[in-house]
């Protein structure tokens, strides 16, 4: 159990880290608007989004700390 | 707005947090703590947005673009991981009370004093611009606020720094930083009102900025999408929305959240907060997303307000690091743009403030204690508490720290954006990367690694950022630039080692974290740790080992006096805080120390961890080590500590000795089965014969007896003859008894020593010849015998020696020629030895027979002379005796020429060593 939400931890870790790197983002580095805003601005901050969404489910068991 | 309205209104906020601080102190002392919580950890961390965040941000977005975030994403990127690796750095340094990053990699390589010195001096000297920028920021809000934005930007270098407001908002600072973290010393380092504070001045800050994000965004402009197309009409401002046309490639925006990834964990103030501070190691999960949330919700508004900016301000002429104050002023705001300017106040304060607490910890147990202890200066002023003096070393460096921040502000930090200045103390931070990191995941890692990684990555750091900005601020020679240091191309600080095209924060992150990495790699593996580091190194890489094993960890094992312990103990600690910590002692283990002379090694180990907390590790190494004898501990002896297996191993070793002598007792047994099997055989081999060889003469006794008995007629002669035989048979029947008697006798003996006497073998040889004499003369044998002149001792029992005369003298005679039969005896001196030859010149013995004729019922079957003449015991017999006499017996033959025996005994006197015969 532990374990295994380590390893989901740091997946998590690599992603993050993949999707907020080049190249990936410099695909969404372009010119132009989308729904108003710059594409960059979008992408980032969803991934952003995303990886807080993702933290929070992984670390959504805080009883887990009363182990320690 | 006057400038008075300002101060007071920045007093009557710093009052507030006076009245939080004492709020939450005394409900922790109550012991039901609101500061305990998630919510406020997370909001603690959030001391990370400083200035630069707050007003820097928007700054670089008007430049870069999105070029601001990689310092927000490096935390957001590292935080799914916080659970694992910041929660295994809180547990180590609760464990070993650790009270800074540089009391962190001090304790992990040794408790090394040298190691606290250099990671204390980076984390000062990396640390000191990125303080020198937030006092720009709160110098510059003020003025714009009470100047209403008509303001030349060059304002404090042109004033004498008496008149400077930087200088007095230094010292002002200063003393808000003692005020809130040296009133007294905790043993565990941890300021709850501080911590109270923080959190609420990042809620005041985060507030702030999202009004006004709001107001600009929605009050101004028509939302972002309102924004963002205005923005996009004008080709300069349209630029920012891509990161090629900000010149922002892959490779420094790696470096970027690199050294951001490291500075929100090893920054000297975020150590602290995070795990200085931290009261519940849990805490980290929920802080784990609340706190890249809370990085999202101040980072949201900072393009759309830095567009802004440029939209309104199009001539240009205010700098893009004010925009957030500035549009709110220039659109009449006073109120929000007072506001905002109290959200900077918190951003800069709050950093200021924890950094300084954090630094003159560090400065005060790593720099200044251990130099002190080491000259022995504290050991002679005995007397009073050291307490006083520790709080005003701290208080000392604080006012330091914050000078030299101001110097820098003076002599460099103006010249240049909030941001450039702060990733050059991001930078210096990094360079603590490989060893913390090395430190807590990797055993091997030594001392003398550390010490010249750091240096290595420190010196490389040194030249490649801040030089540069000493060279523009025009104290340096403006050539090392152009031409490289010495003159040498490859050394020029922007271009290091022909690295060019790179901007100057990631080349110079490149190549210092590389050579640190090398260096701290390289020179582990080349050198050794001591059983201290081992020892450390183990607890740090394996603490949760350790933390559910509820057993003391000793490593030295330590004596002490309690008397001294607990003298040292209030020096340092104070008497109450001294008591409390003996008590609990004497509680856990359930003892009186007042009873005790001596303190035992968990005692001494016990103080050194608490001192430690106060102190610093290597300081209270030190000290502890002033009082306490140390046994010298060896690496054995340590690895016994050190594997928790070994004990079993040890029993399954005991376990596998005693299989292995259980196997050999078997063995034993075995052979002791097969020897008795053996025995028994020969047993019932020697009753048979014995049997057999008794039937023999009783069958041709009863044979004759009986021809006689029936044959009455029988003539004279006949009878004679029969009577004669009947006699020879008795005879050999009672030999043979008497034999028998004799080897169970000899059988019954062995293993004792027969009682020797010294006996003369001349007399007994003539004794024993001279009885055979007159059986010699009537069978017609020649005899002979030669003795020599002088006495021949020889320790023996005189019985069995003639039994041994005896016995070959009489199987020479049954042996000899029966026509012209010769007997000789003859006993000499040879060496150490009395040699007796008995010979004969009969048939002879083969070869073959040689090697029998020494067994047990032996007997020379000579089927062409009938019957055999002896027992088969006779010789056997001899050999017996003469091996309890250290003797030899041996014969030499060959046939048809006689045989001779050869009886060798050791000389009275000359005895040696036994020699046993064969």
């Amino acid at each position: 159990m532990n374990k295994d939400r380590n390893a989901k931890q740091l997946s998590l870790l690599i992603l993050a880290f993949l999707l907020l790197n080049f190249p990936l983002v410099g695909l969404f580095s372009k010119a132009g608007l989308l729904g108003g805003l710059p594409p960059l601005y979008v992408y980032i901050f969803s991934v952003w989004l995303l990886i807080i969404g993702l933290t929070a489910w992984l670390n959504r068991r805080p009883a887990a700390s009363s182990k320690y | 707005m006057s400038a008075g309205i300002i101060v007071s209104i920045s007093v009557a906020y710093v009052a507030l947090l006076f009245g939080i601080a004492y709020l939450a102190d005394r409900s922790e002392k109550a012991g039901r703590s609101w500061v305990n919580s998630p919510y406020i950890y997370a909001l603690s961390l959030a001391v990370y947005c400083t200035a630069w965040t707050y007003y820097g941000s928007v700054g670089r977005a008007a430049t870069s673009g999105l070029g601001f975030l990689p310092t927000y994403l490096g935390p957001v990127i590292l935080a799914p991981v916080w659970w694992l690796l910041l929660r295994k750095i809180i547990l180590i340094s609760k464990s070993q009370r650790i009270t800074s990053i540089a009391d962190f990699i001090s304790s992990r390589y040794g408790k090394s004093t040298w190691l606290g010195v250099i990671a204390t001096l980076i984390a000062v000297l990396g640390v000191i611009p990125y303080i020198s920028i937030q006092l720009k920021a709160i110098a510059n809000s003020f003025d714009l606020l009470a100047m209403r934005g008509q303001l030349s930007p060059n304002s404090h270098y042109d004033t004498p720094f008496y008149a400077d407001s930087a200088l007095y908002i230094a010292i002002s600072l200063a003393a808000f930083a003692i005020l809130f973290g040296t009133r007294n010393l905790d043993p565990n380092e941890r300021h709850g009102g501080l911590v109270a504070a923080i959190a609420f001045e990042s809620l005041v800050k985060l507030i702030a900025f999202l009004a006004v994000g709001l107001f600009v965004t929605y009050g101004v402009f028509n939302g972002m999408g309102d924004i963002f197309t205005q923005a996009s009409a004008v080709p300069r401002i349209n630029e920012l929305f891509t990161l090629q046309a900000v010149g922002l490639d892959g490779w420094e925006w790696f470096w970027l959240l690199f050294v951001s990834m490291s500075a929100v964990m090893l920054l000297p103030r975020q150590f602290h907060v995070s795990v200085v501070e931290n009261i519940e190691p849990g805490h980290v999960a929920r802080a784990s997303w609340m706190f890249p949330l809370y990085l999202l919700l101040i980072n949201i508004f900072v393009l759309p307000i830095a567009v802004a900016g440029l939209l309104l301000f199009p001539q240009g002429g205010i700098e893009p690091d004010s925009y957030v104050l500035s549009i709110p002023l220039a659109l009449g705001q006073d109120a929000l743009a007072l506001f905002v300017g109290l959200g900077g106040f918190s951003a800069a304060t709050s950093m200021v403030i924890v950094s300084v607490i954090a630094l003159s910890i560090m400065i005060g147990n790593n720099l200044v204690l251990p130099l002190l202890l080491r000259s022995q200066q504290i050991n002679q002023s005995g007397q009073g508490e050291l307490n006083a003096g520790l709080l005003g070393i701290r208080r000392i460096s604080i006012v330091i720290v914050l000078l030299l921040a101001y110097a820098y502000f003076r002599g460099v930090g103006e010249r240049y954006t909030l941001v450039s200045v702060g990733l050059i103390s991001f930078t210096a931070i990094a360079q603590f990367v490989p060893v913390v990191l090395g430190g807590i995941y990797w055993k091997r890692a030594t001392k003398q690694g550390a010490i010249w990684g750091l240096c290595i990555g420190f010196l490389v750091w040194a030249f490649a950022l801040p030089v540069p900005t000493l060279v523009e601020a025009g104290l340096l020679d403006a050539r090392l630039m152009e031409e490289g240091a010495w003159g040498i191309s490859l050394l020029r600080p922007h271009a290091l080692l022909g690295l060019e095209g790179s901007s100057p924060v990631a080349s110079a992150a490149f190549w210092s974290l590389l050579l640190n990495t090398c260096v701290y790699v390289g020179v582990s593996l080349a050198t050794q740790q001591s059983p201290l580091e081992a020892s450390q190194a183990d607890l740090f890489v394996d603490i949760y080992k350790y933390r559910s094993g509820s057993s003391d960890y000793e490593v030295v094992r330590r004596q002490a006096r309690v008397r001294d312990l607990r003298t040292l103990l209030n020096r340092f600690l104070g008497m109450a805080k001294a008591e409390a910590l003996l008590q609990a002692y004497e509680k856990r283990k359930q003892l009186d120390l007042s009873q005790q002379k001596n303190a035992d090694a968990g005692l001494v180990n016990y103080a050194e961890t608490h001192l430690a907390g106060a102190i610093g590790a290597a300081s209270a190494k030190i000290i502890i080590g002033s009082i306490a004898k140390e046994d010298p501990i060896s690496l054995e002896e340590m690895f016994r500590v050190l594997e928790q297996t070994k004990e079993i191993v040890q029993y399954s070793k005991a376990l596998e000795k005693k299989s292995a002598e259980l196997e050999r007792t078997t063995l034993q047994l075995k052979q002791a089965n097969e020897q008795l099997k053996e025995l028994d055989r020969l047993k019932a081999d020697f009753v048979t014969t014995v049997t057999h060889e008794l039937r023999t003469p009783i069958t041709s006794i009863k044979a004759l007896s009986k021809i006689m008995l029936e044959n009455k007629g029988m003539d004279h002669a006949q009878r004679e003859e029969f009577l004669s035989i009947v006699v020879s048979e008795s005879e050999r029947l009672t030999r043979l008894i008497n034999q028998v008697l004799d080897l169970e006798r000899l059988q019954s003996m062995e293993g004792r020593s027969l009682d020797l006497q010294p006996i003369s073998l001349t007399e007994l040889a003539h004794k024993a010849f001279n009885g055979l004499a007159q059986l010699m003369k009537e069978k017609g044998i020649q005899a002979e015998i030669s003795l020599p002149e002088g006495p021949l001792e020889v320790m023996g029992h005189f019985d069995r020696l003639t039994q041994v005369v005896v016995n070959l003298l009489s199987n020479a005679i049954k042996f000899c020629d029966s026509e012209q039969g010769q007997v000789s005896l003859r006993a000499y001196r040879q060496g150490g030895m009395a040699v007796l030859l008995v010979g004969d010149n009969g048939p002879g013995i083969s070869e073959k027979d040689q090697a029998l004729i020494f067994g047990k019922f032996t007997q020379i079957s000579d089927t062409e002379k009938g019957k055999p003449k002896g027992s088969g015991l006779g010789l056997f017999i001899t050999q017996a005796i003469v091996d309890q006499h250290q003797g030899r017996i041996s014969v030499s033959s060959q046939p048809g020429k006689g045989a001779s025996f050869r009886v060798e005994i050791p000389i009275y006197g000359i005895r040696k060593s036994p020699v046993r015969a064969q």
